[in-house]
């Protein structure tokens, strides 16, 4: 049977560090192992701090997140209504170069290669002023709910 | 501000990060932290990240930041990995940059041995 996760933010780093602490309070009590948790956590948080840092580019906003659980994958849709992703699509996430030189390694660059990374399948929409974000993920390792 | 526990030894010293995250909203703050708690003393530190249990891609980017502000010829061990923060620093490769301790005891006995 589906099981379902709503909320809605605000889009701001707090905000998100919250949203992230209960979302996998919420994933392990539908029964996921730590492995399928982690990776979840991990590419949300890449594709909220998105949000907030891109679209709404710190200004005021709402993020919802619309979470689904079901037997053999999890379903997470992000809405906000920020600025659009460049060309409509999400980029495709190719890693920043590591060079042997410590002052050229990278800082940043990563968010879209890890979310790309650790999901099976990721769609994107702009609709009526709203973007949609869609992240698939695989759960292999499934051990029996919490009770 | 936030302040690091600094533990002085011989040639290494051991800055433990608090925890439980290093992400967006804590990066900058990290960053600058370490830049006082490295400002002086051995040229071989660590970063016991023992207590974080989450390193997100901002946070992976504060930490390369203090390894680079730290200066040429000095350098930043890595200690106490969670799992998921294993996890970013192996998808990212940065687990190739970096010297990676189980813990800091066992950072301490390889700069002693």
């Amino acid at each position: 049977m589906a099981k379902a996760f709503h909320r809605r933010i605000a889009a701001d780093g707090m905000a998100v560090r919250a949203l992230l602490d209960e979302m996998r309070d919420w994933l392990s009590q539908v029964g996921l192992d730590d492995a399928s948790c982690g990776k979840i956590e991990i590419a949300l948080a890449e594709a909220l701090n998105n949000v907030v840092e891109h679209a709404y580019a710190g200004t005021p906003g709402a993020i919802r997140m619309e979470m689904t659980h079901t037997e053999g994958d999890l379903q997470v849709t992000l809405r906000d209504k920020g600025a659009a992703l460049p060309r409509l699509r999400p980029p495709a996430g190719h890693p920043p170069a590591l060079h042997d030189e410590r002052d050229a390694l990278p800082e940043g660059g990563f968010g879209w290669f890890l979310i790309r990374n650790l999901t099976r399948g990721l769609h994107y929409a702009r609709d009526a002023g709203e973007n949609r974000l869609t992240l698939v993920f695989d759960l292999e390792h499934r051990t029996d709910p919490a009770p | 501000m936030m302040k690091l526990e600094v533990t002085s030894h011989d040639t290494v010293s051991i800055v433990t990060a608090p925890g439980p995250r290093i992400d967006a909203a804590a990066a900058i703050r990290f960053k600058e932290a370490m830049r006082a708690a490295t400002s002086d003393g051995p040229d071989h530190v660590v970063l016991d990240l023992s207590q974080v249990r989450f390193v997100d891609s901002s946070g992976l980017g504060a930490i390369v930041a203090a390894m680079k502000q730290m200066g040429a010829g000095r350098r930043l061990d890595l200690a106490g990995l969670a799992p998921d923060v294993a996890k970013v620093f192996r998808l990212t490769r940065m687990d190739t940059v970096f010297v990676i301790h189980e813990d800091a005891e066992a950072s301490l006995r390889r700069a002693a041995g």
